[in-house]
């Protein structure tokens, strides 16, 4: 009979001090969004804009700096496939490891020259900074989405020290934590557990299918995310977003941390 | 077609076909349809030959409905309902011709002419929606539980019909998630069709992107650098790692183990954070491309250290694993899988390895460097829950001797070649994927993009065999037997 208990207690502590202490993150090597700079643009290049899988990359004919024939970017719509940064002949487009991507509103994911100062949480959020109760609904995700939100409790992250807790009914929660484009059948079962929340409730978008449809968007089964299903509080694009991103966004949420990302740029740790 | 040997026949002959490849010890992978041109349809059946060898195509244009084969290949009887959604063609004397894939009754959408009322939709019966069976017995309990499942769980909706703890009938609904994937290839150039593989089942990234690449390269015949061959071994036995280590995780979960789960979690963890290190995600995506690498990898002097202290952990763990009896005896007898079932109905992978069939695509059809590797590919007979899960705790410790042979032998040199499919190629490509087989048929166009992308995937195979496990098995045994498929609901829908 194999004595778990003693093995448990002789393997020590695998939990990061990271977030309270440290930056432990456990995502050494993560790629995260490209980072553009416009300034790099040659006139007239759109060459990344062609590769782009979903458009968050797209022609723009006024671009920031006016640079005729540029570019726009949406890192709500980016699935971080990089392709971008290897077609960029001038390091315009770069790659970072800016991951986390959490913002409270959509346009915050638009690359801007000039962002605007960021959200303040909704009246209620901060009431939920000691104990946070969230239920998850799969709405038609490559399931890459749920690997990196079951690791939130592996004993690495143990996303239970933090106050935060999934539970298996909407009855208990206060935020509904949404992955994938939202499928047509999938969209009646999202609402009606959205409807069994008791108010106040909140919604996450996690992962850039739940954002914006990502590479399953549109065509005869799949919808474009969040946008027009249901109010979300909060958007975090990635494909998928690590762990250490999700806790991120949720202590963001909980308005226990500052929103890093204003117009499709990171000012925090994780973007110099 | 390229990666295999076609034939031409007339459908009609195919039940024969059928029959003869069953004696021969063949084996039918799937039948997908695609459209030649927008007024035609052509039916592929892909098959296993009996010894090693090249793999076998039969392609048949139906006229008004073609022969249904699933009373001979059971395993053929979800392909062909796939069939009838997504191209409106319909199948003669189908036991199940019901809706499979569509959330709703609309038009065929892969049919070429939409908008244009189509005689085959007049061939196919109507549409007929999915039946759950109809019980006139008080005592007997009917039990719907999801699609929004307890815990962070994939979406799937699961009707059981039991009596006290016995479970007499089970009947999984797993196409909520149908994104139309595959659709999603058309009209993109061969290079972006890596990205799509990528997030069609992300715990199978690797897998996805490895089996369409080759597809890709065998229709354009292009030769990809040994070094990539080489480095495409170790992205996909990383992939086995992470997979089976959760999978072992998942399933102590499920008989109470807590700190056995603990344990396969942060092992899974550890060798995601390997993965991050050395290609920048943690799912080893953004690597793969037609013709090998997109970018060379570094592996360093920390990757050997780092698995063997991983090979070193993981063994300790299943050790300890091994000798715990509560776990042992949940188990053990557990949702008994017979080998001729698994034969029947189309099992594949570690499942079908641990009911007695010794297939394994790296060995049998050695593609990227395989061929040149020392392959161990465990096998067990008795068909249940421990016998799957020892199944893949082997694999772990394979996997990972395999990628030490593949660091010690790893050579400089280029990682890309040109590779250029031809308009109008097709190819065939596929790979032993942590759940098993995996197979991308690719067609490209007159204007050399995608033209049909079909994915035959682990979990829509194991997820039908599965049932057949949990008929007159008790209600406290299911999530563990269902843990022991280490099946994804995302791969089964696409």
């Amino acid at each position: 009979m194999a004595l778990w208990t003693f093995f448990g207690l002789a393997q020590g502590k695998a939990t990061t001090p990271w977030p309270r202490r440290g930056d432990a993150d456990g995502q050494e090597g993560v790629l995260g969004m490209p980072r553009y700079a416009p300034e790099r643009c040659q006139s007239g290049c759109t060459d990344c804009a062609a590769v782009c899988p979903t458009a968050a990359i797209a022609p723009d004919a006024e671009a920031p700096g006016g640079i005729p024939g540029g570019i726009k970017v949406d890192y709500g719509r980016c699935v971080v496939c990089q392709l971008c940064t290897e077609a960029c002949p001038t390091g315009a487009l770069s790659p970072s490891h800016d991951w986390a991507f959490g913002v409270r509103r959509r346009e915050d994911l638009l690359w801007s020259e000039t962002p605007v100062p960021a959200a303040e949480p909704a009246p209620g959020q901060r009431a939920f900074r000691r104990s946070l109760h969230i239920r998850h609904v799969d709405a038609g995700s490559c399931n890459g989405c749920e690997s990196e939100l079951q690791a939130l409790n592996n004993p690495f992250y143990n996303l239970h020290r933090l106050g935060i807790f999934f539970t298996p009914s909407p009855r208990f929660a206060d935020l509904l934590l949404v992955t994938g484009p939202v499928t047509h059948a999938m969209l009646a079962p999202l609402r009606a557990t959205w409807e069994a929340m008791p108010e106040p409730r909140w919604v996450m978008a996690i992962g850039t299918c739940a954002v914006s449809g990502g590479i399953a968007a549109g065509g005869y089964a799949s919808g474009t995310g969040l946008d027009g299903v249901l109010p979300v509080d909060l958007y975090l694009p990635g494909c998928p977003p690590n762990p250490a991103a999700i806790i991120a966004a949720l202590m963001t949420f909980q308005d226990r941390a500052p929103q890093r990302v204003r117009g499709g740029r990171q000012g925090g740790r994780h973007g110099e | 077609m390229n990666g295999a040997e076609v034939t031409t026949v007339p459908c009609a002959r195919m039940p024969e076909i059928a029959r003869e490849l069953f004696a021969g010890g063949g084996r039918m992978q799937m039948v997908y349809a695609w459209q030649p041109e927008p007024d035609t349809i052509e039916l592929r059946y892909v098959a296993s030959p009996p010894e090693a060898g090249r793999f076998l195509i039969w392609r048949c244009r139906p006229e008004g409905e073609a022969p249904s084969l699933a009373a001979i290949w059971p395993s053929l009887g979800w392909y062909e309902r796939e069939i009838m959604d997504l191209f409106g063609l319909a199948f003669r004397d189908h036991p199940e011709p019901n809706r499979l894939v569509l959330a709703e009754d609309i038009p065929p959408p892969f049919d070429g002419r939409a908008g244009v009322p189509s005689p085959r939709l007049t061939a196919r019966a109507g549409d007929i929606p999915r039946t759950l069976p109809e019980l006139d017995a008080p005592e007997v309990q009917t039990l719907p539980f999801g699609p929004v499942r307890a815990d962070v769980l994939e979406s799937a909706e699961f009707t059981f019909f039991y009596v006290g703890e016995q479970i007499l009938h089970y009947h999984p609904h797993l196409f909520f998630k149908h994104r139309g994937m595959e659709l999603r290839f058309h009209g993109l150039t061969p290079m972006l069709g890596t990205i799509v593989a990528e997030r069609v089942s992300g715990v199978g990234s690797v897998a996805h992107a490895l089996a369409y690449c080759q597809a890709i390269e065998h229709a354009s015949s292009c030769q990809v650098p040994k070094r990539a061959q080489a480095l495409r071994v170790l992205l996909a036995e990383l992939e086995r790692v992470y997979n089976h280590l959760h999978y072992l995780g998942h399933l102590a979960n499920t008989t109470t183990l807590k700190v056995g789960e603990a344990e396969g979690k942060l092992l899974e963890e550890k060798a995601k954070q390997i993965n991050a290190r050395l290609t920048g995600s943690r799912f080893l995506r953004g690597l793969l491309v037609p013709g090998g690498l997109r970018r060379d990898l570094a592996p360093g002097d920390w990757l050997s250290p780092a698995l063997e202290s991983l090979r070193a952990e993981t063994a300790r763990y299943v050790g300890l694993l091994e000798h715990s009896d509560s776990h042992l005896d949940r188990l053990i007898t557990t949702g008994v899988l017979r080998r001729h079932v698994a034969l029947d109905q189309g099992a594949t992978g570690p499942v079908q390895r641990a009911s007695g069939i010794d297939r394994d695509l790296r060995r049998d059809h050695p593609y990227a460097a395989y061929a040149d590797l020392p392959l161990i590919v465990p096998v067990r007979s008795e068909g249940d829950a421990y016998a799957r899960s020892a199944v893949r705790a082997a694999e772990i410790d394979a996997a990972i001797a395999v990628m030490q042979r593949v660091l010690l032998l790893l050579k400089d040199g280029p990682v890309r070649a040109e590779c250029r499919a031809a308009p109008g190629a097709e190819g065939l490509g596929w790979a032993e994927s942590p759940r098993g087989t995996l197979f991308y048929a690719v067609h490209v166009g007159v204007d050399g993009r995608l033209a049909r992308v079909k994915i035959k995937s682990p979990s829509f195979s194991n997820w039908r065999v599965f049932p057949f496990t949990v008929h007159e098995t008790n209600m406290m045994d299911y999530a563990i037997n269902e843990a022991s498929f280490g099946l994804t609901v995302a791969g089964c829908a696409r």
